[in-house]
C-alpha cells in the first residue's frame, strides 16, 4: 500500500486525511484517494487533470515527473507528499 | 438606500453596515484568502468567489448574510481535444483551459439564472443559483474569441457581463482586451461591437479594430438600457445605441485613464470615473484622489475631491472597486491601497470607512 499525505494547509480548506492505498500510478493512487474525498480534487487537479500550476507532488522525495497525466509508477511501500510550492501564495 | 456594502479584497471579505448615519466594517469573512468578485442575489444569498492562489479557484455561498458558508460548485473548462490548437495570439503560447479568476458574477432577472464571466475568457451560464455551470461554446468556440490576449493579466478575461432590463436573453460582455460583445438569443449566437471604440497601443490601421479593444469596465443604465458607459483602456467612450456604436468622449478631467464607471440607474446622462495617471503609472494625477462625475452625458465633467485625500494619494482603485446604490445617490469605492471611501450624496462629500483594508478588489452594494 502506498501512503498519501496532504499538506495541513490544504485541511483549512478541505477534509484530507492521509490515506493508505494500492496503487500502480499516482494517477491512480489520486483517483482512488477521490472516490472517498471528492472534494480534494479540485484543489490538487486543474479543470484538465494536470497537477495545479503551485501544487507540489513528491513521490518518495522526488518531484512528480509528469504533472500532466501523473504516470509515474509508485512501489507499494511509496511515500506521496502533496504540498503547496513556494510560488503561487 | 443599501443595507449593505460587500468589499471583496486580497485577504477575504468585508461586510459593511449603516449605523446612526455612519457606515463601518461589521465583520470579516473568508479570511486570509483572496475574493475576486461578490454578488448579492434577490433571495439575499451572497456568492463569493475565491482565488486561493495555489489550490485554485472556489466557490461559496452565504444563506445567512454572511454568517457561514457553504462551498459551492465552480465553473469548469471541459477536457480540451488534443487536436485544439488554442493559443495566445501574441505569444503563441497555450491558454489553458482553466478556470484562473471569476472576474465578473451577474445575476439575471431569470430566478436562479446566473452568468459567470472568467480568465481566460470563458463564459459560464447557471440556471439553477450555480448548482451547475455549462460554460457558452457558442463563445468559446468563436473564431474571433482567438483574437483575445490579456489585458491586466496574462490571459484574456470577461469582466462586464450586462444582463438586459429589457430581456434576459440579451446580453452584453466586456472583455480585456475583446471589446464588447452581444448575444441577443440567450447566448446561443454572439457578435464584436463597439465600433468607434479606439485603441491608442496598436499600429494606426489596428487602432479601431474591434475586438482588439481593452474595454476596462462597462456598464449600463439600468432604466435606459441602450446607454452604455465604457471606461477603456486609453479613453471614456459612450455608446447610446446599445453598444452597436461608440463615440469617444473628449472632454474627461483630470484624465481619460482608469478602470472603474458607474451609470446613475435612472439618468443615463450621468456617470462616475475614477481617473488617473495614464498607463505606464496608474495613480491619482497630482497624488490628488478625485472622482469625476458628468451629468450632461460626458458635455462636461465635475471634480469631486471633498473628503479625498489631495496629497501624496497612490491609491489605484481597480474595474470593479467602484459602485453605484439603485437610489443613484449613494456610491462607494475602494483602494489597492486599502481605503474604502462612501458617499451619501452623489460624490460631493466622500467619507472615509476604512484606511486599513487590505487591497480591495471589488465592492457591491446590497439591498
Amino acid at each position: 500500500m502506498a501512503s498519501l499525505y496532504f499538506t495541513p494547509n490544504l485541511a483549512r480548506h478541505t477534509q484530507c486525511p492521509a490515506a493508505e492505498l494500492a496503487a500502480a500510478t499516482v494517477a491512480e493512487l489520486f483517483e482512488r484517494y477521490f472516490e472517498t474525498w471528492p472534494a480534494v480534487r479540485g484543489f490538487v487537479l486543474d479543470d484538465q487533470g494536470e497537477v495545479r500550476h503551485h501544487v507540489k507532488v513528491l513521490v518518495d522525495g522526488r518531484n512528480l515527473r509528469d504533472r500532466r497525466k501523473l504516470t509515474d509508477d509508485i512501489q507499494n511501500n511509496s511515500q506521496v507528499y502533496v504540498f503547496q510550492a513556494l510560488s503561487g501564495g | 438606500m443599501a443595507k449593505q456594502l460587500l468589499v471583496g479584497t486580497r485577504k477575504g471579505l468585508f461586510l459593511i453596515g449603516r449605523h446612526a448615519g455612519q457606515w463601518r466594517v461589521d465583520r470579516a469573512e473568508l479570511l486570509g484568502d483572496p475574493v475576486t468578485m461578490v454578488l448579492a442575489e434577490r433571495d439575499g444569498s451572497l456568492h463569493a468567489a475565491q482565488d486561493l492562489g495555489h489550490f485554485g479557484v472556489k466557490m461559496k455561498r452565504s444563506r445567512d448574510g454572511g454568517a457561514t458558508w457553504e462551498d459551492r460548485p465552480v465553473p469548469k473548462y471541459p477536457p480540451k481535444p488534443e487536436e485544439v490548437v488554442d493559443l495566445d495570439p501574441m505569444r503563441g503560447t497555450p491558454i489553458p483551459w482553466d478556470v484562473k479568476r471569476v472576474w465578473a458574477l451577474e445575476a439575471s432577472q431569470r430566478l436562479g439564472e446566473l452568468w459567470c464571466g472568467t480568465i481566460p475568457g470563458g463564459l459560464f451560464h447557471s440556471r439553477d443559483g450555480g448548482e451547475t455551470w455549462e460554460l457558452v461554446e457558442s463563445l468559446w468556440s468563436h473564431p474571433d474569441r482567438k483574437m483575445w490576449v490579456g489585458g491586466g493579466a496574462d490571459y484574456p478575461g470577461i469582466h462586464s457581463v450586462l444582463v438586459d432590463p429589457r430581456d434576459p436573453d440579451v446580453v452584453r460582455l466586456g472583455v480585456s482586451c475583446g471589446g464588447l460583445w452581444m448575444s441577443r438569443d440567450g447566448g446561443t449566437s454572439w457578435d464584436c461591437y463597439g465600433q468607434g471604440m479606439r485603441a491608442e497601443y496598436a499600429p494606426p490601421d489596428q487602432a479601431y479594430e474591434r475586438r482588439g479593444q481593452d474595454a476596462h469596465r462597462i456598464v449600463q443604465c439600468a432604466a435606459a438600457p441602450d446607454h452604455v458607459w465604457i471606461q477603456h483602456h486609453n479613453g471614456i467612450f459612450r455608446s447610446t445605441d446599445g453598444g452597436l456604436s461608440c463615440e469617444e468622449v473628449k472632454t474627461a478631467q483630470p484624465s481619460a485613464f482608469g478602470f472603474p464607471v458607474v451609470v446613475h440607474p435612472h439618468e443615463p446622462n450621468t456617470a462616475w470615473f475614477v481617473p488617473g495617471v495614464k498607463d505606464q503609472w496608474r495613480y491619482p494625477v497630482d497624488g490628488a484622489l478625485v472622482v469625476s462625475r458628468t451629468r450632461d452625458g460626458a458635455e462636461s465633467f465635475e471634480i469631486l475631491r471633498n473628503g479625498l485625500p489631495q496629497q501624496h494619494s497612490y491609491d489605484l482603485v481597480y474595474r470593479h472597486g467602484l459602485d453605484i446604490d439603485t437610489d443613484g445617490v449613494t456610491l462607494a469605492f475602494g483602494s489597492t491601497t486599502g481605503n474604502l471611501w462612501l458617499s451619501e450624496d452623489q460624490g460631493d462629500r466622500w467619507q472615509n470607512v476604512s484606511h486599513y483594508l487590505p487591497p480591495i478588489y471589488c465592492v457591491r452594494f446590497v439591498n
